[in-house]
């Protein structure tokens, strides 16, 4: 342990300890900026900045490490003068239009200037002017907002992908991608965890509430929306919920007063995928050809995949992602069942990711004609929708889901967090080829935070190997290993870390949140509880799934599913 | 967004195991990118996209982190240099005498920035600092052929020279 001061206050904390670490153990506020737990601790913003006794200059808390005897000043004259001034200095070239910017009231920037009490800018400038880049299906690159805090690019880097980086000098200073492309022109997966780094409003999803709100103004138009489930687990979030409260029946309701005509599950969906996606790993598995199956539910790590490992793409799932799967549904099976033309149907989707709008504009996603899928929003997005409509989400009822779509198993449940996949296709794959019930339907060896994880099974006397590898720099090391020659089954895969808990779509988590609470374990939380509360936790024991099949599909990977449930991928360029 | 125009590359053979034999003999080392890239200027002239590329490619490091680099360090040029590579010098003198109008024409009659070179490859841009010819002030020069005393009227006659 070191012993130090705090503004005369004793503290002692471990070794290795910043200053801006030891602060907020005794409850002392230290403003950051740049700073954000795990992924960028840069001292580049010198919002920070604190007095050390005996040290001459001024030192970044968030990156200077506590030794013994040493003597900290937080609050002192020359340190609130310095950061205000730096405040100052940032806010003079930002396009400060708070009223109209998609993060008024959920800005560090805007926080900071009212936590440091900045009444008066001093230093008023040209502001710089540059481009929006808005040519992606999925992100938003503004950067009249940004102020260079870089987290956005360590995020990127996190995932191992590095497509942005700070370009040009001086005054001309801007995150972007090389050569002047837009996001939609490089290797990116449209992850979002850009966007979830951002401090302000500099970067956000392409904005599809207007098409939404026009099919659902449109008498003529039937909309139907169907919700992931990481989204229950951290909607509640943008309404001041607990972190990890699941807000299931309250988002129902909400979806209902926004004027949904019909409001799905996602995860009865996720049941389908698992019948088809297990159906297919006992096959590929029987023959032994075309291992390890690699999971394909989520599309940032698809188009990952495409890019820079294409040449695993005969290993990739051709089960579509359960937003797909039900995107073709509701256009056949839901349109003849109910008899309502599929032409009038309009299907969206709530999803915790920005990657599944594009997704959902791929062109091999037209099973039924047109787009199985007419629009994508993302959580933030439907929090925004529930807002502008004057509705008080927190006094809503429980509503259910409507049928016969609405029943999922816990299965399908856990899809949204990393491990989850695996969890629930074990389920399945263990009761077809043991022909016996599972005792311990939790498969811990997969769940928690790890960055890869890795199980060894025995199933109808057979060796199973299964890995699990969340966000992408894991999954190009666990893909490395493979290459390298390890040998595994069956691999689930998740784009985002921690999986769609932590999604690009979802509520923005601030830095000083982050610090405090681990938030992707609160939020996968969540969706366990509501996995144990199921009555039924295996895919292949829904009824609504059963029916399903009796009545459209036969069986599952039936040639009818592998029309409208299964696709195909492309080999994409890395630059 | 803005798309730049650039000349097509014309990389030979030669050039490219030039370039890979210096990519060779850095690879693993820390901060490697800076001296690839200087070689890999004297070796092109410039340092384009497919260059970049082969960099990112050869070092194992991001493509976005070796432009960041290019841009941010003025000796490294994106640009080739054009056939006719015209100088504006923005020393004190000549721009005291409106050197600074006649780049800015020079500029719009192009269509590129300074650093920059013609679609075509036949025209490029610089600014660049006194070249002792103050005399003269405002001065531009064109590959060998000085031109003084300028204004901006006369910046028509000179390309009418070289086009
Ligand atoms: S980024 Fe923050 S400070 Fe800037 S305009 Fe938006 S809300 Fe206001
Ligand atoms: S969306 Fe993902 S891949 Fe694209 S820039 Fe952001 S972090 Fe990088
Ligand atoms: S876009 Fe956002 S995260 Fe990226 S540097 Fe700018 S302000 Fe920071
Ligand atoms: S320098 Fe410490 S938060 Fe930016
Ligand atoms: S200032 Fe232009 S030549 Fe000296």
């Amino acid at each position: 342990m070191v012993n130090l001061k705090i503004n005369g206050q004793e503290v002692s904390v471990p070794e290795g300890y910043t200053i801006l670490d030891a602060a907020r153990e005794v409850g002392i506020n230290i403003p950051t900026l740049c700073y954000l737990k795990d992924i960028n601790q840069i001292g580049a913003c010198r919002m920070c900045l604190v007095e050390v006794k005996g040290a001459r200059a001024l030192q970044a808390a968030c990156v200077y490490p506590v030794a013994e005897g040493i003597e900290v000043f937080t609050n002192s004259e020359k340190a609130r003068n310095a950061r205000r001034t730096t405040l100052e200095l940032i806010l003079s070239n930002h396009e400060r239009k708070c009223l109209t910017c998609i993060r008024n009231r959920n800005c560090e920037l805007q926080s900071l200037a009212e936590e440091l009490g900045v009444d008066n800018i001093r230093f008023e400038g040209e502001n710089t002017k540059y481009e929006i880049d808005d040519e992606s299906t999925s992100l938003v690159r503004d950067n009249s907002k940004c102020i260079l805090c870089r987290r956005c690019i360590a995020a990127c880097d996190n995932q191992g992908i590095s497509v942005i980086s700070c370009v040009n000098r001086g005054f001309s200073t801007e995150v972007a991608a090389s050569f002047g492309k837009s996001m939609s022109e490089v290797g990116c997966i449209y992850c979002g965890q850009c966007i979830v780094s951002c401090p302000v409003g500099a970067l956000y999803e392409k904005n599809d509430i207007p098409k939404v709100q026009r099919a659902i103004d449109n008498p003529e138009k039937h909309v139907v929306v169907q919700t992931a489930p990481a989204v229950r687990a951290a909607l509640g979030e943008e309404f001041g919920l607990p972190m990890g409260t699941p807000v299931t029946g309250k988002m129902v309701a909400a979806l209902r007063r926004l004027g949904f005509d019909k409001v799905f599950d996602t995860d009865t969906a996720a049941d389908v995928t698992i019948m088809e996606e297990g159906t297919e790993f006992i096959e590929r598995f029987t023959k032994q050809e075309k291992l390890p199956l690699i999971t394909s539910c989520s599309p940032g790590w698809v188009k990952y995949c495409e890019h820079y490992y294409p040449e695993f793409i005969d290993n990739l799932s051709s089960a579509k992602s359960p937003m797909e799967i039900f995107g073709a549904i509701i256009k056949s099976y839901y349109a003849e069942k109910s008899g309502i033309d599929k032409e009038n149907i309009y299907s969206v989707a709530i999803m915790p990711c920005t990657s599944k709008k594009f997704e959902a504009a791929r062109p091999e996603h037209s099973s039924s004609g047109s787009q199985d899928i007419d629009a994508s929003l993302t959580t933030r997005e439907l929090a925004r929708m529930i807002k502008q409509a004057g509705i008080n989400f927190a006094e809503l009822p429980d509503e259910e889901f409507d049928q016969p779509f609405g029943m999922a198993t816990g299965a399908g449940v856990i899809f949204g967090t990393t491990g989850g996949v695996m969890e629930a296709a074990i389920r399945t794959v263990y009761e077809i080829l043991e022909k016996k019930p599972l005792d311990d339907l939790n498969v811990t060896a997969v769940r928690g935070l790890d960055g890869i994880k890795e199980a060894a099974l025995k199933i109808a006397g057979k060796d199973v190997k299964v890995a699990v590898a969340h966000g992408t720099k894991n999954a190009s090391i666990l893909l490395d290993k493979v290459k390298a020659g390890e040998h595994y089954d069956f691999i689930e895969i998740m784009a985002c870390p921690g999986g769609c808990i932590n999604g690009g779509g979802q509520p923005v988590v601030d830095s000083k949140t982050r610090a405090k609470v681990n938030f992707k374990a609160e939020r996968a939380k969540a969706l366990y509880s509501e996995d144990e509360a199921s009555t039924l936790r295996k895919s292949h024991e829904n009824p609504y799934v059963q029916a399903l099949y009796k009545e459209y599909f036969g069986e599952p990977c039936s040639h009818k599913a592998h029309e409208l449930l299964h696709t195909h991928y492309t080999k994409r360029s890395k630059y | 967004m803005e798309k730049k125009t650039m000349p097509a590359f014309k990389g030979t053979k030669e050039q490219e195991e030039q370039l890979k034999a210096v990519i060779e003999s850095h690879k693993g080392q820390e901060g490697a990118a800076i001296p690839v890239l200087h070689k890999a200027q004297e070796i092109y002239g410039y340092l384009p996209i497919e260059v970049q590329t082969m960099i990112a490619e050869g070092l194992n490091v991001p493509l976005a982190e070796i432009y960041g680099i290019v841009t941010f360090y003025t000796q490294f040029s994106l640009y080739p240099k054009g056939q006719y590579q015209i100088s504006v010098c923005l020393g004190t003198a000549c721009y005291v005498k409106g050197s600074g109008d006649i780049l800015e024409k020079i500029k719009e009659r192009l269509n590129i920035d300074v650093g920059q070179c013609t679609a075509d490859g036949r025209f490029s841009i610089d600014a660049t600092r006194c070249i002792g010819a103050c005399g003269l002030a405002p001065v531009l020069t064109v590959n060998e052929d000085v031109y003084g005393r300028l204004t901006v009227d006369d910046v028509d006659g000179i390309f009418a020279k070289y086009e």
